[in-house]
């Protein structure tokens, strides 16, 4: 009865043998080894940069790569390369700032929705398929439209948007676990709510939410970096990819440069954490299906 | 079949009734004057006074929802300060732009991506079918809006083949004037539509009526069309009834690159200019078509699953 086998115990292996499954998906390693390389940039980007990202320079503006500027200047001549870097700082931020929160919040309703009472479940799924109902970026810029454009406004525009898709997935997999044998036996042994819903769904929930959470970073950026882009999102000078994007969208006639030097970031990360999730979901829980 | 489509007209009534309340409850919590929002930045004095009236500002929350539903279901959502114009003729004159760009969109990815899946269906892992896959993976989650630009700057700047700006005046023009944008909201459904449609292909072609119609000795081709396909596309209609809500974030950026009109370059204008009576009319029609579009596609799938339509 003390011996039961526990997750903890047989989590090297398991672990060393989903590392090994990991390394023979070609498509994985390389999304794995592109997100490597984008978090890295984030977390050392000051010294990454060769220039101050805001500084303008002396030399050409709209100008091409050059060994001093490796992927050239932007229309009052800073170096884009720095920018670019910098830029994915906030970024990586913005996605996980905005991931925490919508994860913690979506796992709080989804246990509720998924072990409270029939009607607390319908309402809260009323709420979320209410949620659900709004394009992101319009609900967004409704929102920008009462309390203004600034970095946090896109955090919560996000936060929200995203909570109803994780409490979902974390429903769904509380219902089918509340009528387990083995929580039904822990319910007879006395177990209270919160001992069932701390100790066994909570472990089984977050695998297929930190999946979840992976594939959806490039959404993350694509909302911070699009409202940024609509001037709407990091105020500038602040070098977000998106207003980088903007910036060469004004001068798109001039110089393919910024759009090429804005993009390319947000093309690498969309890839690297797409791949990745695809690879982890495929690993881990192959039944895992992403609905819109 | 009736009481199914019954029950879930109920649900998308409700839907949006809570959708439009949340947004409604929203304008509430943000400080400051309600009828100062709503008016925008160019009020008088007394127009505020008034529109505190009117909506109802001196009374119970509930009484301004009812009231606000009241004018929504009249069809008034208010009037435009800087034009005098009603909301609801702004926006519905926005509205047919971006209905074609979406509808063209999915169209042509749906014409793609369906022959598509089901060709990785049947040749799996050969050469197409891998390149699908990957491709697909990959264009999934590129914004539409880098996909914008990159139309811009390829075939208009540097080709010069397609024009980059405005919605064009003749039909000739005006068709135009929409590949690019169609390209760029449509080409990630076009991986994503096939995908959906090989995935549910070959989980159809190990059923048992598909043996058994092998089993009689039909052609493989009509045993693809008639029997497999007509269920196999069934993820696919729901995966964009589900997506209309991103055909239109799409549209937002696709619309504001190309300065074509529509509802997206509508809202982003108002946005600008802190006008929120345009922006709130606008994020009700489009809620509402998307509220509309999932039923829609519910429906449609009800219909065209036999086993459903049966149980239902």
């Amino acid at each position: 009865m003390t011996d039961i086998p526990t997750d903890a115990a047989r989590a090297p292996s398991a672990a060393a043998a989903h590392a090994r499954q990991l390394s023979r998906n070609p498509m994985g390693m390389m999304g794995l080894i592109l997100v490597v390389i984008v978090v890295l940039s984030a977390i050392f980007a000051p010294w990454i940069a060769p220039y101050d990202p805001n500084a303008i320079m002396v030399g050409p503006r709209l100008g091409g790569p050059s060994a001093e500027h490796w992927l050239g200047t932007d229309h009052i001549g800073r170096d884009l390369f720095s920018r670019v870097v910098s830029g994915g700082r906030i970024a990586m931020l913005v996605a996980l700032v905005t991931l925490t929160a919508a994860m913690s919040l979506g796992l709080l309703l989804g246990l509720i929705a998924g072990f409270g009472p029939k009607w607390l479940d319908n309402i809260l799924l009323l709420i979320f398929d209410a949620i659900r109902s709004f394009p992101v970026i319009v609900f967004g810029l409704a929102v920008i439209t009462l309390i203004g454009p600034s970095l946090y406004t896109v955090i919560l525009v996000v936060a929200i948007t995203s909570v109803p898709i994780y409490a979902r997935i974390v429903r769904t997999q509380t219902q089918a676990l509340r009528s387990a044998e083995f929580i039904l036996a822990e319910r007879a042994m006395g177990a209270s709510t919160f001992r069932i819903l701390g100790v066994h769904i909570l472990p089984n929930v977050l695998g297929p939410l930190l999946i979840l959470a992976s594939m959806d970073v490039p959404l993350v950026i694509a909302v911070e970096a699009g409202l940024s882009f609509l001037g709407m999102g990091v105020r500038p000078p602040a070098p977000s990819w998106g207003t980088i994007l903007n910036d060469g969208y004004n001068f798109i006639r001039n110089s393919p440069w910024p759009v090429i030097g804005g993009s390319l970031p947000i093309v690498i990360v969309t890839l690297g954490f797409t791949f990745l999730g695809e690879a982890l979901r495929d690993i881990f829980d192959p039944k895992l299906r992403r609905d819109l | 079949m009736v009481i199914y489509a019954i029950q879930r007209l109920l649900l998308s009534m409700i839907i949006i009734v809570v959708a439009v309340s949340l947004l409604n409850v929203m304008l509430h919590l943000v400080p400051g004057d309600p009828a100062v929002m709503v008016l925008g930045p160019r009020a008088t004095p007394e127009l505020i006074e008034r529109t505190r009236l009117e909506m109802g500002l001196d009374r119970s929350m509930l009484v301004q929802l009812a009231m606000f539903f009241g004018n929504l279901l009249r069809g008034d959502m208010g009037t435009d300060i800087f034009t005098g114009r009603e909301v609801s003729t702004i926006v519905m004159e926005a509205l047919p732009y971006t209905l074609i760009l979406i509808t063209v969109s999915i169209l042509w990815a749906m014409a793609i991506g369906i022959p598509l899946g089901c060709y990785s269906a049947v040749r799996r892992n050969s050469w197409l079918d891998r390149v699908t896959g990957v491709l697909s993976v990959a264009t999934i989650s590129i914004p539409a809006f880098v996909m914008a630009l990159y139309g811009v700057l390829i075939f208009a700047v540097w080709l010069r083949w397609l024009p980059a700006i405005g919605a064009g005046e003749t039909f000739a023009e005006q068709i135009r004037h929409l590949i690019l944008p169609a390209f760029a909201v449509g080409v990630s459904w076009v991986g994503y539509i096939a995908r959906v449609v090989r995935a549910s292909m070959l989980e159809v072609m190990g059923e048992n009526h598909v043996r058994m119609a092998r089993a009689f000795g039909l052609r493989e081709g009509r045993i693809l069309t008639a029997h497999v396909l007509r269920i196999a596309v069934l993820p696919a209609v729901t995966l964009i009834g589900a997506g209309v809500a991103h055909l239109f974030s799409a549209a937002v950026f696709v619309e504001v690159i190309f300065a074509r009109p529509g509802i997206g370059a509508l809202i982003v204008g108002a946005v600008n200019e802190r006008n929120y009576p345009i922006v709130l009319g606008a994020v009700l029609v489009t809620t509402g078509i998307i509220v509309l579009a999932t039923l829609i596609s519910d429906l449609v799938v009800a219909w065209l699953d036999p086993r459903l339509r049966e149980e239902l």
